[in-house]
């Protein structure tokens, strides 16, 4: 008889005749009634009346029966609170009973009961078990502390769990390891700015010998660990990469990426000459190509990594091109994705092969798949010169197969191939119009208007083609209207005299008839522009248009390398950052690759560099949603912007500035506590006049005034050595280090240009995108003479914090768009947060007790300083020659206690405690703030200061 | 790394409505994040997706991700709300069919009714609050029994193998002959252009064991030096390389690692020892030519020949070789050199099957179908040939195991034995039309 009887009975008066039964005297009966109600609950029956009886049956010695009660209760307790109270008895006892299976089996129970009362009379039971003789229970404790701490996170850290489970980790059995190595990162996770992991040479030394011994899930557990750790030194980089290297062949696709992520990480350290960085990166590949004869799913999660990992370090993939041959019987999703790493690694080399796949792939039945691959090799055509003529001979190949999408999608390409290479392929141009008639998707339609508009002169019936799109222009998208708008603007430039009355219908359509903003706006521009000044309007809406670059799509650096960090989880499949999906991880701290060995050295790896331009990952191309998407519609790009698609749709970025970023950052004065709202309004009085006021908003008068004050000041404040920014190769010949200071209360970014190629650079001017700081250029960027060939000219540019504010990714995140004659290039650095401490940053003693007894704890963040060999008074006058201001001192039992106070340029005050032990080179760092987001960097300016 | 929720749901499909809908046969809630109600986004997700053919295996509602896998009709689905190790969860939910399987025979709706109780009780103990544990069938089968433990201390002690070292075997096995039985199976996978050119083919070997040893031996396994060398990299003194080597948990990576030796303690019973794959351009061991002429409204011709180019003392048996014809094709007529061709409408593919083919040797099939005068609409996509054979006594790398040490303190002597085989892979070969 199997159990599928159970699920049978379904009269009525059944949970009373279940009651009856479960208070039998027989087992057999009880265990049977209990097996029904466990049934019941399975179908999603009610059976919680039934509370009381179950758990009389708790107390049996019938393992089946007492894991059959154990599971009803964790069904229903939350929904019985008062009555889950008589179960704790039961499971006292059976934490100590002589059965370890029992004992684990109640551990493991209790921790999933989530009642508040309850958790209080388990840490008892749970104190014992974590230090059970028997290591199936230890592990199982384990997890049980992480449980509990999900519940109630104050009363584990009251009970000392978590030192006992730190202790754990040097556990003889390597089971027991790995899961309070996986309970302690899971706590971490809730708490980012505790150092709960604490991980040093020795722990991690622990980690990579129970990695040997443990289970395959164990293995996962300590290798997500380790890749957050972050070694001291190239050396011990080097020798946990060596440790970590055997598990890349592990059977275990999960196992196999976790290495890969710690490789991924700590190769960052290792030295580029180093014979060691060379082998490691030939380790890679084999394994990353095994992945692909996974299970489908796996082979997906796989790809998406792939493609992060060919963008970061494309030297790996980069002989591997034919693993990525789609598969007849490959899902669609795994079909799409191996496409996507085809025309990454697509080059001079192999274009011949993958352009034969492609066009393969286009003939294909699957829609989405065959636009993918219509697309794709529009995009070799754009990325490898070589071929463009035969990519165009292909398309037109396919656009006479007259498959309706896939000559919609061959336009639209070959709109970009015109683009990138202008006045060589326009012989296409009459078979294109010959399908004018069966373009119905507005992408398509626009880029055929686009086309017949930008080359009108050379096809004779222009103005009848526009003019037949134009008697439906109200039912076309936007998209479709503006293009055709600059179209017949740019014909009518061309050939005036046919032309005249089409121009006035469509500026007549577009300012009189339409009601949407855009069209309108862009309606009357033409019109003003034509009537008062037609040769202006020839070099304005025809002027040249900067080339497009070769490719598109990829993931700007910085969240390339967060994603990196997340290699294998969801973040690297969605290729989004945690804190964009993740409820509550907007304080959690980015992850970050650990500092590239050899800072001096160019971002490119240099065998990259050799192998020509066309492989060289070049400057990315802002996509839809990116923020640095606005920057190009503000005023640098032409005015016939023909991308339409860059709407200044802010995804991530928009998000969080809703999502209370803003606030917490602005909040300080604006809404926030008296003590705080004082430090602004106050501090010009209190402050001498010779430090000047602080320059934060508007601060333009401000500034000059500091300039003439600032002199006297202590000039200790730390400037970076400056690095490069944007490469040459990336920014046709144009070459930007550069570094921050804040000089007499004056913020600067001191940069150097260098012209690298072989013409003469004019024209320059900056600007930057939304910052979290409201940073903006306080003048234009004074380059006055042109910038010869080979000649570097140095610049220092004001900055105001009076620009529009925006919550970055990370906080002190700064992307910038620098001009000049050539084209528009793009960029991000990172400024340090001491940049914005003002001078009148020192809070009065009795503000600064209050204020930090009203700082919630929660807003803590504890750090280390290590290896700093200064007394306390030194350190004190060198933190302040960076507006760091020591408050009080006070020295207790051998420790100087230092309370020190720092406002930045949007009024948000932070206050820090350090620790200085006499004879101890690591200094304890609290600090507290309204706005915890801004702790972490904080501490990096104490730690730049300091080591400076 | 943490799921929430693993749920077993079965598709249950309305033939008079033509609609579909879910139902879920099992949950198990590791954490309380989610809330259990979530699955019905699910489905409306899957459906949704399924009908717009961009099948996902993430998807997403508000904060809830949902990672699932199919097998036969039922989905196994687990959710989360943070940030998790998507590989762990997908690697995971394949062991949980490997597990469910190895219990129930078959893992389908009945099975998991039959034995709900067991299946609790391994949901409980394969993952703990998102946690996978111990994963190992075998040895879940020492305590988690089908019949429900009557609690006699002596039976339902924690197996140490549980939480020791060697987690994949206990101790106390005994048998009365000791033998190993290892077979060396190697399978091309050949991807073959239309106009004959070979774009890519690779062979994927696999080393599996059947263990039938008493106690705990130690086992060391000797292969040729052609493969060690090979194993090595060392590109000089052999035209092999190995792109990559997974072993099974129980050998010792990092002694591989520093003196490419191959030791362990097996498993006991079946397992795979190890896998490799090479990259290497071997000739199709069997090679087809074929003209397939359409002739619209009135028929289609197809001409296959089929080459064995492999040594002429071998044979490979099974062969058999699918062409695919046009979905409204009728009327099949064949004539074959060897073997018999059959029309499997269901599949739109002419099977021909070859008992055995001996290397060197050139065979022929030709067919005739009839087209309705009435053209099909509906575009159809074009599958390749696709090819599958066993060739035994035979690999292509060349691997030869040279010896097998089995070492037991209680000294027994045990022989091993060895088997070779090669076999096709993912075998396809791109027709013109």
């Amino acid at each position: 008889m199997t159990d599928s009887k159970y699920f049978t009975t379904t009269k009525k008066g059944e949970i009373f005749e279940l009651k009856a039964e479960l208070n039998s005297d027989k087992k057999e009966k009880k265990k049977e009634a209990v097996k029904k109600v466990i049934a019941s609950m399975t179908v999603g029956k009610d059976v919680s009346a039934l509370f009381p009886d179950v758990v009389n049956c708790m107390q049996t010695d019938n393992l089946e029966l007492k894991k059959l009660v154990y599971l009803y209760l964790m069904n229903y307790a939350k929904s019985q609170p008062d009555m889950a109270i008589m179960a704790v008895n039961t499971f006292v006892k059976d934490c100590e009973d002589l059965n370890p299976l029992i004992r684990a089996l109640a551990v493991r129970t209790m921790g999933c009961i989530r009642v508040d009362k309850i958790t209080e009379y388990l840490c008892e039971p749970l104190r014992k078990c974590l230090k059970d003789e028997d290591p199936y229970v230890r592990k199982t404790a384990a997890v049980c502390v992480a449980k509990l701490h999900d519940i109630n996170a104050q009363l584990v850290e009251d009970q000392g769990f978590l030192d006992t489970l730190k202790d754990l980790i040097s556990d003889s059995n390597p089971m027991v390891v790995a899961n309070a190595v996986a309970a302690l990162s899971e706590i971490a996770e809730s708490h980012p700015n505790s150092n709960l992991l604490d991980l040093n040479p020795q722990t991690i030394n622990k980690l990579l010998t129970a990695l040997n011994e443990c289970t395959e899930w164990g293995q996962i557990f300590i290798l997500d660990c380790l890749a957050s750790y972050l070694p001291r030194d190239d050396r011990e980089s080097q020798s946990i990469c060596e440790r970590v290297t055997p598990r890349l062949s592990h059977a275990n696709s999960a196992v196999v990426l976790s290495a890969v992520k710690v490789l991924m990480k700590f190769m960052e350290m290792l030295p580029k000459d180093l014979d060691y960085y060379g082998t490691l990166l030939k380790k890679l590949a084999p394994p990353l190509v095994t992945l692909l004869s996974a299970e489908p799913e796996l082979q997906y999660v796989a790809l998406r990594n792939i493609n992060l990992i060919v963008q970061k370090r494309p030297e790996i993939l980069k002989h591997e091109m034919k693993v990525f041959f789609v598969k007849y019987n490959d899902p669609i999703y795994v079909k799409l994705e191996k496409l996507d790493i085809m025309i990454r690694l697509a080059s001079q080399a192999n274009i011949a092969q993958v352009l034969a796949e492609l066009k393969e792939y286009a003939t294909e039945v699957d829609v989405d798949f065959v636009r993918k691959a219509v697309r794709a090799i529009g995009r070799c055509a754009i990325k490898v010169e070589q071929s463009a003529e035969r990519c165009v001979s292909t398309l037109l190949d396919l656009i006479q197969t007259k498959v309706n999408y896939v000559v919609q999608e061959a336009i639209v390409v070959i709109k970009d191939i015109f683009r990138k290479y202008p006045n060589k392929y326009e012989s296409v141009i009459a078979t294109l119009c010959e399908n004018l008639d069966s373009l119905d998707e507005p992408e398509a339609r626009a880029a055929m208007i686009w086309i017949v508009g930008e080359y009108a002169e050379r096809i004779d019936n222009a103005d009848e083609l526009l003019e037949s799109f134009l008697e439906g222009f109200h039912d076309e998208s936007t998209q479709v209207q503006l293009q055709l708008l600059t179209a017949i603007v740019k014909l009518f430039l061309k050939k005036p005299t046919e032309t005249q009355e089409l121009v006035q219908q469509v500026l007549s359509l577009a300012t009189q008839d339409s009601d949407n903003p855009d069209l309108r706006d862009r309606g009357y521009i033409y019109w003003r522009l034509l009537s008062t000044d037609p040769v202006a309007a020839k070099e304005v809406v025809l002027a040249e248009k900067p080339l497009i670059s070769e490719e598109t799509d990829l993931i700007e650096p910085t969240l390339l390398e967060e994603l990196i960090c997340h290699i294998g989880t969801l973040a690297s499949v969605y290729h989004k950052p945690p804190s964009a999906f993740v409820e509550g991880s907007r304080g959690v701290q980015h992850k970050r690759l650990p500092p590239r060995a050899g800072s001096g050295e160019s971002t490119e790896s240099p065998d990259v560099g050799q192998s020509g331009p066309s492989e060289a990952p070049p400057a990315v191309i802002p996509s839809q949603g990116d923020l640095l998407g606005d920057l190009l519609n503000l005023d640098l790009a032409p005015p016939t912007a023909t991308v339409p698609s860059v709407q200044p749709s802010m995804q991530m970025g928009a998000m969080d500035l809703l999502g209370g970023g803003l606030d917490s950052l602005l909040g300080g004065d604006i809404g926030g506590s008296p003590s705080m709202g004082a430090g602004l309004g106050a501090a010009p009085a209190a402050m001498p006049a010779s430090l000047g006021s602080a320059p934060a908003v508007g601060g333009g008068l401000g500034d000059l005034f500091d300039l003439g004050g600032g002199v006297g000041m202590p000039t200790g404040s730390y400037v970076a050595p400056k690095t490069v920014w944007l490469l040459a190769m990336k920014a046709k010949g144009l070459e930007i280090s550069g570094t921050f200071a804040r000089r007499g209360g004056i913020i600067q970014m001191d940069l150097s240009l260098t012209n690298k190629a072989m013409s003469v650079m004019t024209d320059f001017a900056i600007q930057f995108n939304r910052n979290s700081f409201g940073l903006a250029p306080a003048g234009p960027l004074q380059v006055l003479t042109p910038l010869s060939p080979n000649q570097t000219i140095d610049v220092s540019l004001p900055l105001s914090t009076s620009g529009p504010v925006m919550k970055m990714e990370p906080l002190n995140n700064l992307q910038v768009a620098v001009k000049n004659n050539i084209d528009v290039f793009y960029f991000s650095c990172q400024y340090p947060l001491s940049l914005l401490f003002v001078e009148d940053g020192k809070m009065d003693r009795q503000v600064f007790l209050a204020t930090w007894k009203d700082i919630p704890n929660d807003n803590e963040a504890q750090f280390q300083i290590k290896d700093i060999h200064l007394n306390s008074d030194v350190a004190s006058n060198k933190l302040q020659g960076s507006n760091i201001f020591t408050i009080a001192k006070r020295t207790v039992e051998g420790q100087d206690m230092l309370y020190q106070s720092v406002k930045l340029t949007n009024g948000i005050w932070v206050l820090a405690e350090m620790r200085i032990q006499t004879g101890n080179p690591n200094y304890t760092l609290s600090i507290k703030c309204r706005a915890p987001e801004v702790c972490p960097f904080v501490y990096q300016c104490y730690e730049l200061v300091l080591k400076n | 790394m943490i799921n929430d929720y693993i749920f077993i749901l079965k598709a249950v499909c309305h033939t008079l409505t033509q609609t579909s809908s879910h139902q879920v046969l099992i949950c198990r809630n590791y954490k309380g994040d989610v809330d259990m109600s979530e699955i019905d986004h699910f489905f409306t997700l899957l459906m949704q997706q399924e009908e717009e053919g961009l099948l996902c295996p993430v998807m997403s509602h508000g904060n809830v991700h949902f990672l699932w896998i199919k097998h036969s009709n039922l989905y196994l689905v687990a959710t989360t709300n943070k940030n998790s190790n998507a590989s762990l969860v997908y690697s995971f939910l394949y062991k949980l069919v490997e597990v469910f399987t190895e219990y129930f025979k078959e893992l389908e709706e009945e099975s998991i009714q039959d034995n709900f109780v067991v299946v609790y009780e391994l949901l409980d103990e394969l993952m703990d609050f998102g946690f996978p544990q111990t994963t190992d069938s075998k040895i879940l089968q020492e305590y988690i029994t089908q019949q429900g433990n009557k609690l006699e201390v002596a039976k339902t002690k924690v197996p140490t193998t549980v939480t020791n070292a060697v987690s994949w075997r206990s101790e106390g096995i005994r048998y009365k002959k000791n033998e190993v039985f290892i077979d060396v199976i190697e399978s091309i996978n050949v991807l073959v252009n239309a106009n004959g050119s070979v774009m890519s083919s690779d062979i994927v070997g696999s080393i599996k064991l059947k263990t039938m040893l008493s106690g705990m031996p130690e086992l060391r396994l000797g292969l040729n030096d052609r493969m060690l060398f090979a194993l090595t990299g060392d590109k000089g003194k052999t035209t092999v390389t190995m792109e990559d080597v997974k072993f099974h948990q129980c050998v010792r990576l990092s002694r591989f690692e520093s003196d490419r030796t191959i030791s362990f303690i097996p498993p006991d019973g079946e397992s795979e020892l190890m896998s490799y794959r090479i990259n290497t351009h071997v000739k199709p061991l069997i090679w087809i030519e074929s003209v397939i002429e359409k002739f619209s409204h009135s028929r289609v011709e197809i001409m296959v020949k089929a080459k064995g180019q492999f040594k002429k003392q071998s044979v490979a048996n099974n062969v058999e070789i699918r062409v695919p014809v046009p979905s409204d094709a009728d009327s099949p007529k064949f004539k074959t050199s060897t073997g018999h061709a059959k029309y499997v409408p269901e599949k739109n593919l002419v099977v021909w099957s070859i008992k055995s083919f001996p290397g060197g040797k050139e065979l022929l099939m030709r067919a005739h179908f009839c087209l309705p005068s009435v053209e099909n609409h509906e575009t159809e996509g074009r599958p390749p040939i696709t090819v599958k054979f066993e060739i035994p006594y035979f690999t292509v790398s060349g691997i030869q195991v040279r010896y097998m040490k089995i070492i037991e303190k209680s000294g027994y002597q045990a022989l091993p034995w060895v088997r070779y085989i090669t076999q096709s892979g993912d075998y396809q070969l791109r027709t013109n039309t």
